[in-house]
């Protein structure tokens, strides 16, 4: 099994990485602000604006250390991907599939129906940990809206009405979100989802954590061979990693959604961390950011049992075994694409 | 597992100067200095054989020596530090 390694976070505006005998070397205006070997990295992500040396791209893309630039707010700039490497019998394998509606829908819905389930069980598990606290009928309801769509999910076989379902059960999915905020309700609430920019706290944090969490994935696809940027659900489009979008659909309430509720209910996170800037937008500052990293590579290695495997391993490593399983099924090792179901 | 490697390398002439470059420059690939001629390599059995061997074909046997301690999985109540230089925790979280 693959070890889970280190992740490199560069916050500091006006730093330039560069490569120094297998060591990636972080250098600011008064020098070297420190250096760490290649061998134990796993991805790096720079905040900063400075960049980085082509050598040092190219000996992460070689050694299949993904690389991710971000604004300084955090948003999703750039991913350095090297000269295409994995198995061309897949990738090709991959288009074709890609191509087919049919085919591509008989995947997508995999997907869809591992994120309609694992939305379902987080509504479901604020109702059994907080039944007292929380508006139980409306969970309640949602979650069974859900389950049924994962059922009629499953059966569909055009894309088109995928999205529908799909969009029908996100909707009523974060209708209900706010319930599960139980703590600082006050300064911490959902009514909508927000993005470009976020408007509110609770879709700053979401935001940032689903750019993360989509650098993981697509990076997990390349280093199994796969092409993140063609996608079964998500159609091609320049630029975008469709592919990594897909299988994140399944991970985001998971990873993502329960992860940003514990920060707030466990007051891990304060008002305080957030900026608020002129055009509306609500961003976290520095000490947020900090904060929200360093719990965020804290549960990347927490143990788990993966449901489908049955085999240990950290929570950072479900990217990559499920990029595996959608290998093995494009390879017709597995009949179907196992989603990653969470209870 | 963590590591630690230290070494002992005869600079009275030319070559020892060389090959103490060298086997720094190895170490330095895959750990972090702790202090002058001390390593901590967070390295898999693997990896650790692939060291060895290299760092092994770069030093004279007559002259220098080499030292490998092996803390394990569980190593971070066996480092007490004192004084400067702090390193960083391999598996930590790496911000800077």
């Amino acid at each position: 099994m693959k070890r889970l390694l280190n992740t490199l976070f560069v916050l500091s505006e006006d730093s330039y990485l560069a490569l120094e005998n297998e060591n990636i070397v972080i250098w600011g205006e008064e020098g070297k602000r420190g250096q760490f070997p290649l061998l134990g990295l796993e991805s790096v992500f720079s905040f900063s604006y400075k960049g980085a040396s082509p050598a040092l791209l190219g000996a992460c893309t070689k050694r299949g250390i993904g690389f991710t630039f971000l604004t300084p707010n955090g948003r999703f700039l750039a991913r350095a991907c090297g000269a295409a490497q994995g198995n061309v019998l897949l990738r090709k394998t991959q288009y074709r599939i890609s191509d087919d509606p049919n085919q591509s829908c008989f995947a997508a819905r995999c997907f869809i129906f591992g994120k309609l389930y694992n939305s379902r069980w987080c509504l479901e598990r604020t109702v059994r940990d907080h039944g007292l606290r929380v508006n139980v009928e409306a969970l309640k309801r949602s979650a069974s809206f859900l389950s049924a769509t994962a059922a009629e999910a499953l059966k569909e076989t055009n894309l088109d009405t995928l999205r529908g379902w799909e969009g029908q059960a996100a909707t009523e999915y974060f209708r209900v979100f706010n319930e599960m905020i139980l703590n600082q309700k006050k300064d911490f609430f959902f009514t909508v989802r927000s993005r470009r920019p976020p408007l509110d706290c609770v879709n700053a944090m979401l935001s940032f954590g689903y750019s993360l969490l989509a650098s993981d994935c697509a990076a997990a696809l390349e280093s199994v061979g796969l092409d993140s940027y063609v996608g079964f659900l998500h159609r091609d489009r320049p630029g975008r990693e469709s592919l990594a979008l897909d299988l994140m659909e399944e991970l985001r309430s998971v990873f993502v959604d329960r992860f940003v509720i514990t920060l707030i209910n466990t007051k891990q996170i304060l008002p305080k961390q957030f900026d608020k800037m002129e055009d509306g937008a609500v961003l976290l500052n520095d000490v947020g950011r900090k904060t929200f990293l360093n719990v965020w590579q804290t549960r990347k290695r927490e143990q788990i049992t993966h449901p489908y495997l049955q085999e240990k391993m950290q929570w950072g490593l479900v990217p990559y075994v499920q990029a595996l399983l959608l290998a093995r099924w494009l390879r017709g090792d597995l009949d179907a694409y196992p989603p990653f179901l969470w209870k | 597992m963590l590591v630690l490697i230290t070494y002992d390398v005869n600079t009275t002439d030319g070559e020892g100067k060389k090959r103490l470059r060298q086997v720094a420059k190895q170490c330095v690939r895959h750990g972090q200095r702790v202090q002058c001629s001390v390593f901590e390599c967070l390295l898999d059995p693997g990896q650790c054989k692939a060291l060895q061997a290299a760092l092994c074909r770069i030093i004279n046997m007559e002259k220098d020596s080499l030292r490998f301690y092996y803390l394990g999985d569980h190593y971070q109540t066996k480092i007490k530090h004192f004084g400067v230089k702090a390193g960083y925790e391999p598996e930590g979280v790496l911000i800077m």
